[in-house]
């Protein structure tokens, strides 16, 4: 309490040649013991990079199975039963593992106490369990591979769900098990929010990314239990055959659908949020300007979050609902396209007059901000009742949410990879070789999903095993595409890989960024900060020195 | 465990605030067994009506006083640890555990005459009385909303005898009793959620 306040960066440049040594940085110390029982936020962010990264590679693997299996009409390399096995897992992992999780449980975990200064999150314990309640819950989902796969899709519609002979118990019971994670890091980010910020940082000081993750975590905590009440319902109903939902003992299967998506409509900006975070920390860096509105970005996130939680009927218009709940479901859908464009537009303005330059975050910005609006235009088709009665069920929405979903969420994790990878990691990755992989996998994206909307609009249903032969050139270009996506992760693989072993030295703050966490050393010491921290001016005020 | 929190205030208000939101997430989770019930109420409405009849209301109303008094000791616990009467705080618990055990002897007294008369969950349901779809819905919701809050009971009392223990130890101070606080919380919430299904399952006909 009495270790006087210090202004860095003037701490860290006039270090008195004298004093001790700078303390160790939190990757160096202990054994695996000391990395698995660790409460260092910065640790357990790493471990979960680890986990999560795992999961994405698994959920490309199962991608690019089912893109052989979609190069020719008929079967190619695997049985119908087979490709539904495939599909289910692949969307539970991407969605349960990696894309709900990812970008707050590695980028947050690592960064939310650096940009508000602080020692460590408010629960370091809780923040550890929930990396263990994790890798719980992907085992008990992942058991379902041993148990012969599950075949009811992402979604878990009753009543195939519950009536299926596949393993269908142990991914419901899995997918609860990931969301107690996600609500315990939900719990966490918020007090910590609220609880941590050092002297000065007041709410309209805080770095956008900050602001995003919390939108996020109001999410997870008001909406997971909901799925997790739902799926476990379902595997209840597996088991003792409860028939809740079962037409046959008085059930009704629509509410199902209903009480699934309160969940996983919301769950969709659980994943887009942090991103948004992401790519409004990258602009502002790159461009060396403050954002073109700081309040525009931070309110809109709040708003995105709560008229999310009331758009979920939008998936359900083909399912029996009536004229007046579609109206009123579509509407307040598009409202969400109204603050994303508040933010597309605001993070366009902050170029201008800006100084750019075009490092592989940058890349990654426009990667995202082209897929992002490309695929939320099309959410506002999808949205619009009418129209969406031609496409629903069809490749057009699949393509639509691989845009929004993973052309954002993945462009906005690889994006904060490559920007935080000398604050995490105190190294610095080739640029050449990342913007080499960056335009590989923005070519291979966008190869991969234009063809599914083509499909998607000439009628081609999605989740089928065969096509008619007429669909297959723009299958053969789709697969083709996603072929060229792997070549570029591998690339950023192997080149991030070569960075953290033999890359150079970074300095403290490599991009010049002005927000918070550049303040402290890259990789930053146990205790993140030498003394307390003073905020004395804004994370944007690129006009005044560092 | 304060040292990276700037005050133990700040800690204490840190604990609090996470309690609170992890009470609304439990909220919420209910909440999902709620809008079934709401769903169906609407949908079948007098044989609702008809199959909540057929539960004890004496019983519902007897476990209702009984958690009421429960939170009743639980307040006076935290009061009495407030300021520093930790064994009275210890026998407090103490009494709102036993008050808890009886709401759960009482809740398997009625599921024993269910089971008897045939009333079971799902498709084992076969209570010649009321052969519809409705009841059928009705009552197994009727064991998982309760059955949900009396695993919640259960995990209360768990809470409960851990801090009645340190608390009977002297592990506590006046000033410094959080996880009692937060424990008695718990136990707030688990009492308001039965303030709920009482009426939608026992008193709505």
């Amino acid at each position: 309490m009495t270790t006087p306040a210090l202004t860095l960066p003037e701490a860290v440049a006039e270090r008195p040649l004298l004093a001790p040594p700078a303390p160790a940085d939190y990757l160096h110390g202990g054994g695996v013991r000391s990395w698995l029982l660790t409460r260092d936020h910065k640790r357990i962010a790493v471990m979960f990079l680890g986990a999560t990264s795992l999961a994405l590679l698994l959920g490309g693997i199962f991608a690019l199975l089912l893109r052989a299996e979609l190069l020719t009409p008929g079967p190619t390399i695997m049985s119908a039963e087979a490709y539904n096995r495939t599909f289910t897992l692949h969307g539970i992992v991407m969605i349960f593992m990696f894309m709900i999780p990812a970008i707050p449980t590695v980028f947050g975990n690592f960064l939310l106490p650096l940009m508000i200064g602080a020692r460590d999150v408010a629960f370091p314990r809780l923040n550890l369990a929930s990396f263990y309640v994790y890798l719980t819950g992907s085992a008990i989902t992942l058991t379902s591979l041993v148990a012969g796969g599950a075949d009811m899709g992402w979604t878990f519609y009753v009543p195939y769900s519950t009536t299926s002979p596949s393993a269908v118990a142990n991914v419901a019971f899995g997918v609860f098990v990931l969301g107690l994670s996600s609500v315990l890091t939900g719990i966490n980010f918020i007090v910590t929010v609220h609880t941590m910020r050092t002297k000065g940082l007041a709410w309209h000081r805080l770095p956008l990314f900050v602001w995003s993750l919390y939108a996020t975590s109001i999410i997870q905590v008001l909406a997971t239990p909901v799925l997790g009440m739902s799926l476990l319902l379902v595997a209840v109903d597996r088991l003792w055959g409860i028939g809740i939902f079962d037409p046959a003992l008085g059930g009704d299967p629509l509410l199902f659908q209903h009480l699934f998506w309160f969940y996983s409509h919301p769950a969709v900006y659980i994943m887009i949020l942090p991103a948004m975070g992401v790519i409004s920390e990258v602009v502002c860096a790159f461009s060396r300007n403050p954002p073109a509105s700081y309040r525009a970005i931070a309110y809109s996130s709040l708003g995105i979050a709560l008229v999310g939680f009331l758009t979920w009927g939008h998936h359900l218009f083909v399912a029996g609902m009536s004229l007046l709940d579609g109206a009123v479901f579509g509407v307040l859908s598009m409202f969400v396209a109204v603050f994303s464009a508040v933010k597309v537009f605001t993070w366009t303005l902050t170029l201008r007059r800006g100084s750019v330059s075009f490092e592989t975050p940058m890349l990654y910005f426009f990667w995202f901000t082209f897929l992002f609006t490309f695929g939320g235009m099309t959410g506002v088709a999808v949205a619009t009742s009418s129209l969406d009665i031609h496409w629903h069920d069809t490749y057009f929405v699949v393509a639509h949410f691989h845009f929004i979903m993973v052309g954002g969420t993945l462009t906005a994790y690889l994006a904060a990879l490559h920007y935080w990878f000398p604050k995490f990691f105190g190294r610095r990755y080739n640029e050449r070789w990342a913007t080499i992989a960056s335009v590989t996998v923005f070519v291979g994206f966008v190869l991969t999903f234009v063809p599914q909307f083509l499909l998607g609009n000439a009628g081609m249903p999605r989740r089928y095993y065969a096509y008619p032969p007429e669909f297959q050139w723009l299958n053969v270009l789709s697969s083709g595409g996603a072929s060229i996506l792997a070549a570029g992760m591998l690339l950023t693989l192997v080149g991030l890989v070569y960075a953290l072993v033999a890359g150079p030295r970074s300095d403290r703050n490599p991009w010049g960024a002005r927000t918070y966490e550049w303040l402290s050393a890259s990789p930053p010491p146990t205790e993140n900060f030498e003394g307390e921290l003073a905020i004395t001016r804004g994370p944007y005020d690129y006009h005044l020195p560092e | 465990m304060a040292e990276h929190f700037e005050s133990v205030e700040r800690k204490d208000q840190a604990a609090h605030l996470g309690m609170w939101l992890f009470l609304a997430s439990e909220v919420l989770l209910f909440g999902a067994l709620f809008a079934v019930y709401a769903g169906y109420r609407v949908e079948f409405g007098y044989e609702f009506v008809v199959a909540s009849s057929h539960n004890s209301i004496a019983i519902g109303t007897t476990n209702t006083f009984v958690l009421v008094t429960s939170s009743l000791f639980a307040a006076l616990a935290v009061h009495a640890a407030r300021s520093g009467r930790l064994r009275r705080a210890a026998g407090l618990l103490a009494l709102t555990i036993g008050c808890g055990l009886l709401f759960l002897g009482l809740k398997a007294v009625e599921y024993g005459e269910h089971f008897r008369a045939g009333i079971l969950p799902g498709n084992h349901y076969h209570y010649a009385a009321l052969p519809t779809h409705a009841a059928n819905a009705f009552f197994t919701l009727y064991y998982l909303m309760t059955g949900l809050h009396a695993l919640h009971v259960t995990g209360g009392m768990v809470a409960l005898g851990a801090v009645g223990y340190r608390a009977f130890r002297g592990a506590y101070s006046a000033e410094r009793h959080l996880p009692l606080e937060l424990a008695v919380l718990y136990w707030h919430l688990v009492d308001v959620i039965w303030l709920f299904l009482w009426p939608l399952l026992y008193l709505m006909h």
